[in-house]
């Protein structure tokens, strides 16, 4: 009889414990943790290791500004580990499209990092999944607050990402040569015009759902080696813009290669290595 | 708490609104209703919106936002930051005036100017905005309604619904009051790319909307060049005085928009300076600008922002 009651005393407490939680938190509560379920639909339940030490990645803890967050990826594996960087996969966990990009890597290639700009909609943790020539899945993750206030994911100017779509331009971040550090990383920028529509709001007139358009496809070579190639969604911000690092082979071009969801191709070439 | 400003004196229709306050000062729920008015002109009154994130005990009510009485009708400008605010708005304005509002100008997409829309939405009632206006709110709309819940609370947002203008403006109109004639104009993107002003000819009163902050950091999420352009544009805008869309009602023109072009030029030559030197988008976040930030309230909370859309719109240049 003792203990039932000292039971039955604990559940009511417990219950009302719940109720006055919830009443002192008047927002809704957290959703459920979606990363298990994405690692069922984007990884098909694969097994990963914690990546700390192997890979790195970089954002803001509070997102200034919902429609351009700075994110870096770093990869640079640590000396005498002879493996190889196949794909890195960006994922916002709480955005409409999770998946934000993943980036192929091309063989010697030597980009050990890639920074862009995402759209983040809501609080979330944010994960870079990288796969290794040898088949291993690593992770790290970061916790990024959304941005407050009227700041918004969606576009900022859209006639003017409208008229100058497709644009593409390439720059050249670090100096040609430093006899000192040859064969020197060199790092690019990379940045296209285009307004990467998520196509997810009804317009308010017509109750119609705007359309998509995003950037799908990117590969960027040098010479024809690859550099890299992203397969990306609506979560990469309007105008996608892509700083990285790479080892020079050589070539004295860099050629880009973009389409978008309605099939549109956009393919520019820079020269690079000249002096600046 | 009830108010009554005595700065300017009487005029019938601050005198009622003051004599309706104490009066009504007995019922505490009555008193929650009321708005603080200020007539700036005669027939142009507005309410300051307090400097602040909006916030569930804020209500929203952060932006300014005002209404101007015609012979025959009358236009609001503005409706504020959530519905409570707004009704608490309707039932300022139906103190001052028993004419009816005829028109709901909404400067821009902001929720903080527009929240409130549906506390005027009623049959001969004609929404008006930017002829973007209806396409920002359907791209950030939902958006909006969702990420404001954690700012407001659920009670607040709840009950909040977006309504579009039906009435849109693609470079300017008149509307007329009865013997009094509203100049709209639609102007580039600068703040936002849906951003209107509301200029009441016969006494000169411009409300700006958030193309002029006083005192409150100026946001940009539209262009900063837009934003830098226009400041020198709106000068040449016959009005005497301004009521901006933050900060104090009401100010000298064009003398107001002097320190927010102080602000965005300083802005733009940061980072420029910082593209120039190959800097990355992380560290324009944390540097450029700062030297500014000493005049200006809500600096840290939007001016990394502004840094991070004004690095992004620059890099194109």
């Amino acid at each position: 009889m003792h203990s039932s009651s000292f039971f039955g005393l604990a559940g009511g407490t417990l219950a009302l414990a719940l109720v006055l939680g919830g009443a002192a938190n008047a927002q809704s509560p957290a959703p459920p943790d979606p990363w298990p379920s994405l690692v069922s639909d984007l990884f098909h339940d694969r097994a990963m290791q914690i990546g700390d030490g192997l890979i790195s990645f970089e954002a803001p803890y509070r997102a200034e500004d919902a429609a351009l967050v700075p994110m870096t990826l770093g990869f640079a594996l640590p000396a005498g580990d002879a493996r190889q960087v196949k794909k890195i996969t960006l994922v916002i966990d709480q955005n409409p499209a999770p998946m934000a990009a993943s980036f192929e890597i091309g063989p010697n290639s030597g980009v050990t990092s890639i920074a862009t700009r995402l759209r983040v909609n809501d609080y979330t943790n944010v994960h870079e999944v990288a796969e290794l020539s040898d088949g291993k899945l690593y992770v790290v993750q970061k916790y990024v607050k959304a941005a407050g206030g009227c700041s918004a994911p969606a576009g900022k100017n859209l006639d003017e990402a409208n008229a100058h779509l497709g644009e593409i331009r390439l720059r050249e971040i670090t100096a040609k040569s430093d006899a000192a550090s040859t064969p020197a990383l060199r790092q690019a920028q990379l940045m296209i015009r285009h307004p990467n529509n998520s196509g997810l709001q009804m317009d308010q007139v017509s109750h119609l759902y705007i359309p998509a358009r995003y950037i799908e496809s990117l590969k960027v070579f040098q010479g024809d080696d690859l550099v890299f190639a992203m397969e990306g969604g609506i979560s990469i911000s309007e105008d996608p813009n892509f700083r990285f690092t790479y080892k020079p082979n050589g070539a004295k071009v860099m050629r880009i290669e973009a389409r978008d969801s309605g099939g549109k191709q956009f393919k520019s070439e820079w020269p690079i290595g000249g002096e600046m | 708490m009830l108010h009554c400003k005595i700065d300017v004196l009487p005029n019938l229709a601050r005198a009622l609104v003051c004599l309706g306050a104490l009066s009504l000062a007995a019922s505490a729920k009555e008193a929650e209703q009321l708005l603080l008015l200020k007539e700036i002109a005669p027939g142009v009154f507005a309410h300051e919106g307090l400097i602040e994130l909006t916030t569930e005990v804020n209500e929203g009510a952060i932006a300014n936002i005002g209404f101007i009485v015609g012979d025959d009708a009358v236009a609001v400008i503005d409706t504020g930051g959530s519905l409570h605010e707004g009704h608490k708005f309707a039932a300022a304005i139906a103190r001052v005036t028993n004419k009816p509002i005829r028109y709901v100008i909404n400067t821009h997409v902001h929720p903080d100017h527009l929240f409130g829309n549906a506390a005027f939405d009623s049959p001969g009632v004609i929404f008006v905005g930017h002829a973007n206006l209806p396409r920002a709110l359907a791209a950030r709309g939902e958006f909006y309604l969702a990420s404001f819940r954690r700012m407001l609370g659920d009670k607040l947002i709840d009950e909040v619904r977006i309504i579009p203008p039906t009435l849109t403006v693609q470079d300017e109109r008149t509307i007329d009051l009865g013997n009094r004639e509203l100049v709209l104009k639609a102007w580039p993107p600068a703040h936002t790319d849906c951003d209107l002003t509301v200029l009441d000819k016969k006494t000169g009163a411009l409300f700006s909307g958030d193309l002029v902050f006083l005192r409150h950091v100026p946001i940009v999420d539209g262009s900063v060049l837009g934003f830098l352009r226009l400041a020198d544009t709106l000068a040449a805008i016959p009005a005497k005085q301004v009521v901006p869309g933050h900060g104090p009602i009401v100010a000298d023109w064009p003398q107001a928009l002097q320190a927010e072009r102080t602000y965005l030029t300083l802005l733009v030559k940061d980072l420029r300076g910082m593209i120039k030197a190959g800097e990355g988008l992380p560290a324009a976040a944390e540097k450029a600008g700062q030297s500014e930030r000493a005049k200006w309230q809500l600096f840290d909370d939007y001016n990394p922002r502004n840094a991070t859309a004004g690095f992004a719109e620059l890099e194109w240049e």
